[in-house]
């Protein structure tokens, strides 16, 4: 059994593309009507064959209490790897991206969680 | 006066509420989620979320912590002004 797929809810499909593809750089994969909304999946540019994440619409209620209420705490929905974490979030800094935690050493591994504009906190973190 | 000095050694009573005010001194403000991941990551605590909400309530109703709310997410700022003058007339 393989983990081809994983979502994350965002408020605006548009917006959310525009934000993982342009500012996060990650690269569309597959971009589909289905049903009122569309399959939005992008990838990591170094594995365009590896585990796609799914944009999906945030249209119901119970998606949205979860995002603002993980949102309220500070707590990241996803996580992604980097390989440099403070250039990472220099750059992303630049971009406008917002950060509820600068990165932080905890040991064997860095971490820092910014805002995705689409309604989740993210994690990132270098090992 | 009395209540509140009642509130605050039992808030400094317990050594991860202590920790908690460490790194809260150290960073200045912290999201739940920031001063779960220090506590567990950091200092190798075995403690759930739910437990630092309420080492964090003891805090707040001894003033030692404020929550604020930035935006779309709240904040833990620690504030030490009960803190200052507590021991006086011991020390004095």
């Amino acid at each position: 059994m393989d983990i081809i797929v994983t979502s994350i809810f965002v408020e605006d499909q548009d917006k959310a593309l525009n934000f993982y593809t342009e500012t996060l750089g990650f690269v569309k994969k597959h971009d589909v009507p289905a049903g009122g909304a569309r399959w939005i999946t992008v990838v990591s540019p170094n594995e365009q064959n590896g585990t796609e994440l799914l944009l999906e619409p945030n249209g119901h209620p119970a998606a949205k209490e979860y995002q603002e209420k993980l949102f309220a705490d500070g707590i990241p929905v996803t996580m992604f790897g980097v390989e440099a974490i403070q250039e990472e979030y220099e750059r992303l800094l630049k971009n406008g991206v917002t950060f509820t935690m600068k990165p932080t050493d905890m040991g064997d591994i860095t971490l820092a969680v910014f805002d995705d504009t689409c309604g989740n906190l993210i994690q990132i973190i270098q090992q | 006066m009395n209540g509140n000095m009642d509130s605050i050694f039992k808030a400094l009573s317990d050594s991860t509420r202590r920790l908690i005010l460490d790194e809260l001194s150290e960073r200045n403000e912290l999201t739940l989620y920031e001063l779960t991941a220090r506590l567990i990551m950091k200092h190798d605590l075995s403690i759930s979320r739910q437990a630092i909400a309420k080492h964090l309530a003891v805090l707040e109703d001894a003033g030692l912590v404020i929550s604020k709310r930035q935006g779309k997410y709240r904040v833990i700022i620690f504030n030490n002004e009960p803190l200052k003058n507590l021991l006086d007339r011991w020390v004095d």
